[in-house]
This record gives structure tokens, C-alpha cells and sequence, in this order.
């Protein structure tokens, strides 16, 4: 054992043949096998080397870390795969190889079919066509466990995790290490195992922490952890950056990168395309279920990708910007507005016509502080004054009253009621203006039909319940109930996670627009990009205070870090 | 709507098959007594119909009209109290109880079930202490109480015009106020209807209050029926037959569904097969065991058919668009399942 410690410490090239060997014996069945390394003392770096030895053991020509990408067999190739769905050819005979160790883009619109061509891959759908071979040999994929058994691993968008259990618990759930006659659960040598592989991507948590407890991004790198103590050597990430700050999303990155060293392949899925440039050597692109395009290198620029990706150029991404604030009095004025159990107060001001930009790290307090703004957690002290009348505000229905609309970021759980009809979700809010105790159907269908137009929604009626309606035409939904309204003050919280490219950018001209048209517009969004291509102003906000407003001008990525990260203004 | 016409054809059914086994079923006496039972059953079964809309259940119903059974007979005959007088403290008393409910679940957050399983234990015990467990009625006195429930009113049984009034009114309440929008909106999705500016914890108190508003005009009405009020039998698992009814009629216990015309034919299921078990001669002690039997074989009918549908007409099928719209390929997960 002193042995193999002092193996791991070398750097990983440096393993002699024998340590190899013997990592290998130990870890045959490994992490079902008891094994004893001290791991007070266990480097992460061992247990990157040991793990990916474990995961890619099973082959001969084993690839040992930092290998350049095996270019004459690809790891995984998909020939010829085709799926229909009612109505639908999700994917048209698309063709798909991974190579070795290499982190592979698949970017496209949603509804081009990425998500389905890595859910055929998973096993959660069989391909009507087309077939699959790893290490060149032909597979059968079936099912999950069939993909699993081959190590492929997908780290679906929405995570599996079970948030009542520990972070152990969840790794290993349903595989645990048990004894042999009573299938009792080894407690110690589940925690030990679970810290090797927690330790190597870089969950500093204790093993006992509650998932539940962890951030978006903390539950990531869990579930990576899990798909690597099931030997993944294939590691499909579907959107992992969507609901990550810049600072966890970088810390993503570098586990991937250094999973990318030790052999792991990775496909990463994602809208965010400064990120797939950032992180992918080569990036496939479909669109209408085929693959229409490759690039690779220095060929890969967001341009490129967005050109094959619309099939079309996107001449102007984000819409113009006009200034209209000058010479406006503020239509929302915050003053020393505190929270309950929150020592810091906020102060601001939003103006007619202007986005305001809300900057901040997850967990910021920025969501919790437009919950306080609308009433769902009302303020224990401060003022809320809206076109110069202070409001009373204590539950939703004031501030609506008020002339404040919310387009929360979970739009599934919040901002829509997904069972009810178009109509009835865009008439809600505003029913009781129609008439105090009565339905008013016709004014209803109106107010709809009106709104289905202004924001060209997408829907065979307006009794079609919402459930059954795209992504983007749902989160236009949530927003035609406040615009209904013509509200004065616009909340939007991550308006555009999730939501493809071409509806982006349809969403950005609209609140554009409606900025243009007098409404005042807070919107939080953790896409930098976002904030700096729309906003008019940002405030940036770091552990529950605002640290600091930055104008146009002055609005930098650099800039907003700094004061995310809890800098103090220039 | 569909699905109440399911029901109702099961009722025509079950309907033709007590005809043809005892045509004393279309006789007078029997279409009076039968309808009475269903007004009385439907009275209250609506009130749970709404709790149940509205997304919570509500357990106290049967202690409810117990209560309401044994204060009436003991405020009127022992102590004198004018009945209209009693009769009005007794539905406050409902009311009340609801209001303590929607507190409970709204403010102190407990469950709908253990906060009312709270109060039918306690409501109960409570009825049986006030009046120490003897059976109370009114003798032959008071014939103008006991019109109420055995009386006829414009030619039909009074608890049946009774019922007509409380169903309009709720239909009125359910189907054309924006209140009865807000409680489909809150028992599909709370927090969602929150968020649209619903006054959820209101809104929820009010389907409690409504219900035990109607569970204590239900209890008047048994009282003035029977005659004879035990308070530790009377209403005994009323609030289970009450739930059947709901759910027959078109209600899901997940909340958000449901009609007031759907409740009533869930009632009427409900008495019209106890009455056939007593006209077809089977053992009384098969009545449990049939009502069982018709519940589920109705539920699991349109489970089926709904599941069905679901797949024929699938969510990728009735979604937008596609060549004009991106959308992403999902599973039909809980789509599919409503």
C-alpha cells in the first residue's frame, strides 16, 4: 500500500508498468472492492489516475492519461441513425462520432434533435434506424442499463438526484457496498469510496451533506461523480451550464478538463456557444434533425455555428439600444427595502423605458430579492414607490395592482399553470379588471387572441393547454399574462434559460420592445452575455447587497465580476 | 364533459338493471325516498367537491353533520331555542369550522388530511360528551323541522329543492366567477396561481368554509329526516362516501378537476346502487362490497380511456407546429397522466 501511495504522488506518466498492474489487480471490480488506501492522504490527482485506470482497463491498449485522441478508431460511432415521432422526423439518418478524450460540441436549435440523438445513445429511446458501434464493434443499446454497461452516462439538464439523501448515498444509490449475507449497507467503506471519487470532482462538501443542501452546481459535479463511479467513459453533459453562475460553470470546466486528460470522452450539449467554442475542439451542428454541419479548431466562432445552426445569418443577436432615460423620473423607486432575516437593505431606482440588468452569482439573493419586490416574501421594512406613489406591497396581488408583472425563472412550477388552457393562463392575473366577481368569456378570448398576436404565440387555439406547447411558446405565454396587463414595472428572472437561439433572440426584440414602450424592465439573467447585449444599466449584487450599478459603458465582463465577486465599486 | 356523460351512462345502466330486476324502482314511493337520499348525499358531496377542486380534502364531514345532528335536537328540544334560531347557529357553526380549517392549513401549513382527521375525532368525541351518548330526535313534535328533510316542497322532496338551490348556486360560483377560475387555478397549481396575484390562503379557507357550511345543512336536514340522531353513528364515514361521490363525478384528488352537475351524478351512483341491493334482494352485507366493486370498475374505466386518449392523441401530437416552430423532443412523461 506505502507503495502505491507513493506511485500516485509521481507525475501520472511516470506509473511503472507494475503499479499499473497492481492498481489494476485491486481495482478489478472496483469501487465493489474493498480497498484500503489511506485516504486521509489520498491526492486528487490518485484518484483521477486510479479511476481512470478502473474506467478503461477493460480494454488492452488502455489509453493512460494525456494521451492525444486516438484518431484512426473513434470511441463511438453512430451511423445512419434515424427516429420519427408522431408527425415529427426528429432525426434523419445522422451520423455522429466521438473520438477518444475529446470534448465534443453538438449544438442546434431546440427540436433539431440533439437531445434525442443522446437520448438513443442512453438507451432511453430505440433508434427506428441506423446503428451504433463502440471500438468499432457493433452494440446493442437497449435500455439504460445496456448504455451504462458500455459507460456511457448522460447528465440530463434536469438532475436525478435524490435531494433527502446524503452526497455518498447518491453516488452510489442502488449500488452501494453491501455485505454478503444480509445485503447490509457498508456505511464506512460507502463513505470512503464516495469521498475518492468525490475528490475528484472537486466536491469539497462532506459526504454527509444533504444533496438538497448543495447549490445547482455543487448537484452537478454529484452527478458526475456518479456516472464516473459507474466506470463512465462516455459523458454526455446536457445544458450543465444553464443553471450554474460563472463561477461554478468554470469550475465545471476545469473538472472537465481534467476528466479530457484522463481518456473520459465528453459530448457537451449547450445553447451558451461562447462556452462550446471555449471548451469543444470539435463541434457538430443539426438542425431539423440532420446533421448539417462540422467544424473544428479555429473554424469554431459563435458566427459559424449560429450560421448553421438557423441555417441563416443572425445579423443583429441582441436589438438596438435607445437610451430613453434621460430626463425621466424613476417609475420604481426601492428605498432601504429589507428582507426578513437579511441585514442589508436594498436601494434603487428603474426607469421608464429602461432594462435594468440584475448581475450576480447564483445565490446572489437576486431572486430573493424580487420575491420581497412582488410580495411573495414581504418586506419587513423600507418603501416600494411606484410613479410616485408608495405602495403597500404584502402578497403578489398588491403588487400586481401596483402595476408590477413577474416572469419567474422556473416557468413550469411558477410562471405558467401548465394543465390550464392558453386562455385561461394569459387571462388570470387580469381577470378581476374585466369584471369584479364574474367570467368574462368574451373579453377573455379577446385579451388572448390580442396577445397570441402581439407575441406571435404559437397554438392550434386558445383553449390548447399550455402543457403542450414548445418551451419558448410557453415562457411567451408567461409573458402575454403580464403584458395583458400593460404593466409599468416588467420583472424578468432568466427569461431566455432553455429557450433555443432563434426564440432568444425573438425575446430579446420583445423586451426590447416593450422597454421602448414606457414599461420599466429588471431582468435577471446569468448569461453575461445577455445582460451586457440588453441591458441599459446593471446593478450587480453578491451576498444579498447590491455591490454596485455599472452603465453602459462601463459594462465589461470584467467589470461585473469584479463586483459579483464582491469588489467594491470603481 | 365527457366524462360526465361516462357517468351518467353508467347510472342509466345500473338504472335499467334494478328495472328489469324490480320495477318497484319507477314506483312513487321509491323514486321519492331514492331522490331524497341523493339530494342529501349530493348537498354535502358538493362541499367536498369543492375542497377536493381546490386541491385538499376534507375528513370532518361525517363529524360534522354528526355535531350538527345532536346540537340541533338538543338546542331545540332542551332548551327551547326557536329553530330557525338553532338552525342558523348551526350552519355558523360550519362555517367556523371551516374558517379553522383553511387557519390551520393556510397559516400553520398543516395538511389538509391531518388537520381535518383532527377535527372529525375531536367533532365526534365532542358530539357524543354534549349530549352523553343518547340518541336524540324530536319525537313527534316540531312537524315543521321534520318537513325539512321528509317533507315535500312544490311536489318533490324537500332536501331535493334544497339541493337544486345549493347547486345552482355553486355552479353559478364554480362556472361563471372569477373565483371559481382562481380554485381551478389554485388546485392545479398553487403557487403558479400565487404568483398570478391569487389570494391562494383566501380562496382555500373559502372551499373549506363551504364545505362546512353544507356538511352542517347537511346534518339539519338528516336530523329533521331521521328523526333519531346517535351521535356516535350518525354520519359515520360520510366524508368517504362523500370523496366517492366527488371522484365519480369527475373529480381528481390531485385537485383541478371537476363539476358540481359532475358531483350529483356521482351522489346519485351512489344511492341508486344501495337502493338496488335493497330492491334486487341482495344481502345487506354485500352492500359495502358492491359499492366497492362499482367505484373502482367506474374509476379504473376512465383511467383507461383517459390513458388512451393520452396516447392517441399524444402531447407531441396536439403540440404546436412543428415546421414552424423549434421544439424540443420530449418524453411524454407526466403529460400523459393527468
Amino acid at each position: 500500500m506505502e507503495e502505491l501511495y507513493a506511485a500516485g504522488t509521481l507525475p501520472c506518466t511516470g506509473l511503472s508498468s507494475l503499479t499499473k498492474s497492481k492498481f489494476r489487480s485491486i481495482q478489478k471490480d472496483w469501487p465493489y472492492q474493498e480497498h484500503s488506501l489511506p485516504i486521509g492522504i489520498l491526492s486528487v490527482f490518485i484518484s483521477i489516475q486510479r479511476l481512470s485506470d478502473s474506467g478503461f482497463v477493460r480494454k488492452e491498449n488502455s489509453q493512460l492519461a494525456g494521451n492525444s485522441t486516438n484518431n484512426e478508431i473513434p470511441l463511438l460511432v453512430m451511423k445512419g441513425v434515424s427516429k420519427r415521432f408522431p408527425g415529427v422526423l426528429a432525426l434523419d439518418k445522422v451520423d455522429f462520432e466521438l473520438m477518444q478524450g475529446e470534448i465534443l460540441g453538438l449544438v442546434g436549435e431546440n427540436g433539431a434533435g440533439k437531445s434525442t440523438l443522446m437520448r438513443i445513445l442512453g438507451g432511453i429511446y430505440p433508434a427506428d434506424q441506423g446503428e451504433i458501434l463502440v471500438e468499432g464493434k457493433p452494440v446493442r443499446i437497449e435500455n439504460i442499463e445496456d448504455a451504462l454497461e458500455l459507460g456511457i452516462s448522460i447528465i440530463h439538464q434536469e438532475l436525478n438526484l435524490a435531494g433527502n439523501l446524503d452526497i455518498a448515498a447518491n453516488i452510489f444509490l442502488g449500488r452501494e457496498p453491501v455485505t454478503s449475507p444480509f445485503r447490509v449497507i457498508r456505511r464506512q467503506e460507502l463513505y470512503r469510496q464516495a469521498a475518492d471519487i468525490a475528490s475528484m470532482v472537486g466536491i469539497t462538501k462532506p459526504m454527509t451533506t444533504l444533496v438538497e443542501e448543495l447549490s445547482t452546481g455543487e448537484q452537478q459535479l454529484v452527478e458526475i461523480a456518479k456516472a464516473l463511479s459507474m466506470s463512465a467513459r462516455i459523458l454526455v453533459l446536457d445544458e450543465p451550464t444553464s443553471s450554474l453562475s460563472p463561477g461554478e460553470a468554470e469550475r465545471l470546466f476545469n473538472v472537465m478538463r481534467d476528466l479530457k486528460e484522463h481518456g473520459v470522452s465528453m459530448v457537451y450539449i449547450s445553447h451558451r456557444l461562447g462556452e462550446v467554442q471555449h471548451m469543444c475542439g470539435r463541434v457538430i451542428v443539426l438542425r431539423d434533425g440532420l446533421r448539417v454541419g462540422e467544424l473544428e479548431g479555429d473554424e469554431i466562432n459563435r458566427e459559424a455555428m449560429v450560421r448553421l445552426m438557423v441555417g441563416r445569418d443572425i445579423s443583429r443577436f441582441f436589438p438596438e439600444v435607445a437610451l430613453h432615460r434621460a430626463g425621466k423620473s424613476p417609475v420604481l423607486s426601492v428605498n432601504n427595502l429589507k428582507r426578513r432575516g437579511c441585514v442589508s437593505s436594498y436601494t434603487f431606482d428603474a426607469y421608464p423605458g429602461e432594462i435594468l440588468g440584475l448581475a450576480g452569482l447564483v445565490g446572489a439573493g437576486r431572486t430573493e430579492l424580487i420575491s420581497c419586490l412582488f410580495g411573495i416574501d414581504p418586506a419587513v421594512s423600507g418603501s416600494i414607490t411606484i410613479d410616485g406613489r408608495e405602495q403597500t406591497i404584502r402578497r403578489p396581488a398588491d403588487a400586481i395592482r401596483a402595476g408590477i408583472g413577474l416572469v419567474p425563472e422556473d416557468r413550469k412550477a411558477l410562471g405558467v399553470i401548465l394543465q390550464m388552457a392558453v386562455r385561461e393562463n394569459i387571462t388570470l392575473p387580469g381577470l378581476n379588471t374585466y369584471h369584479p366577481i364574474l367570467l368574462d368569456r368574451r373579453r377573455e378570448s379577446q385579451v388572448t387572441n390580442e396577445q397570441l398576436q402581439a407575441l406571435s404565440i404559437k397554438t392550434p387555439g386558445i383553449e390548447q393547454e399550455v402543457q403542450y406547447l414548445s418551451g419558448g411558446n410557453q415562457q411567451k405565454v408567461g409573458l402575454a399574462k403580464w403584458l395583458a396587463l400593460s404593466p409599468k414595472v416588467l420583472i424578468l428572472d432568466e427569461p431566455t434559460r432553455g429557450i433555443d437561439v432563434g426564440s432568444k433572440s425573438e425575446i430579446y426584440r420583445l423586451i426590447r420592445q416593450l422597454a421602448d414602450s414606457g414599461v420599466g424592465i429588471i431582468m435577471i439573467s446569468s448569461d453575461m452575455e445577455e445582460i451586457i447585449g440588453l441591458a441599459d444599466r446593471v446593478l450587480v449584487m453578491h451576498e444579498s447587497r447590491v455591490t454596485g450599478g455599472l452603465g453602459r459603458s462601463e459594462m465589461t465582463e470584467e467589470n461585473i465580476m469584479h463586483l459579483a465577486t464582491g469588489g467594491s465599486a470603481k | 364533459m365527457r366524462k360526465i356523460l361516462g357517468m351518467i351512462i353508467l347510472l342509466s345502466a345500473i338504472c335499467i338493471i334494478i328495472y328489469v330486476g324490480n320495477q318497484r324502482f319507477v314506483s312513487q314511493e321509491n323514486a321519492h325516498n331514492l331522490t331524497r337520499h341523493i339530494a342529501l348525499l349530493a348537498i354535502f358531496a358538493i362541499g367536498e367537491g369543492i375542497v377536493i377542486l381546490s386541491g385538499g380534502i376534507d375528513l370532518s364531514v361525517g363529524s360534522v353533520i354528526a355535531f350538527s345532528g345532536v346540537f340541533l335536537t338538543q338546542a331545540i328540544v332542551e332548551r327551547g331555542m326557536p329553530p330557525i334560531v338553532a338552525g342558523l347557529l348551526v350552519i355558523g357553526i360550519g362555517v367556523v369550522i371551516g374558517l379553522w380549517h383553511g387557519f390551520l392549513i393556510t397559516r400553520i401549513r398543516l395538511q389538509p388530511f391531518i388537520a381535518t382527521l383532527c377535527t372529525m375525532l375531536i367533532l365526534r368525541g365532542q358530539a357524543r360528551v354534549l349530549v352523553e351518548e343518547q340518541t336524540m330526535g324530536f319525537g313527534n313534535g316540531y312537524p315543521g323541522v321534520r318537513a325539512l328533510g321528509d317533507g315535500f316542497f312544490l311536489g318533490l322532496p324537500t332536501p331535493v329543492v334544497i339541493l337544486a338551490g345549493v347547486a345552482i348556486v355553486a355552479a353559478f360560483f364554480m362556472h361563471f366567477t372569477i373565483y371559481g377560475r382562481y380554485l381551478y387555478a389554485i388546485g392545479r397549481n398553487p403557487q403558479a396561481a400565487e404568483y398570478s396575484g391569487v389570494k391562494v390562503a383566501r380562496m382555500q379557507t373559502a372551499a373549506y368554509v363551504a364545505c362546512g357550511g353544507l356538511a352542517a345543512l347537511a346534518g339539519i336536514l338528516y336530523a329533521s329526516y331521521t328523526n333519531s340522531v346517535q351521535p356516535a353513528s350518525t354520519g359515520l364515514a360520510y366524508e368517504l362516501y362523500a370523496i366517492a361521490a366527488a371522484v365519480l363525478g369527475g373529480c381528481s384528488l390531485s385537485g383541478g378537476q371537476g363539476t358540481v352537475i359532475g358531483i350529483i351524478v356521482g351522489a346519485a351512483i351512489m344511492r341508486v346502487m344501495a337502493n338496488g341491493i335493497n330492491l334486487l334482494g341482495i344481502a345487506p352485507a354485500w352492500e359495502f362490497a358492491v359499492l366497492g366493486y362499482v367505484i373502482l370498475i367506474g374509476v379504473v374505466g376512465d383511467s383507461i380511456y383517459k390513458q388512451r386518449g393520452a396516447k392517441r392523441l399524444g402531447p407531441k401530437d396536439k403540440r404546436t407546429d412543428r415546421k414552424e416552430d423549434e421544439l424540443e423532443v420530449e418524453e411524454p412523461t407526466e403529460n400523459a397522466r393527468v
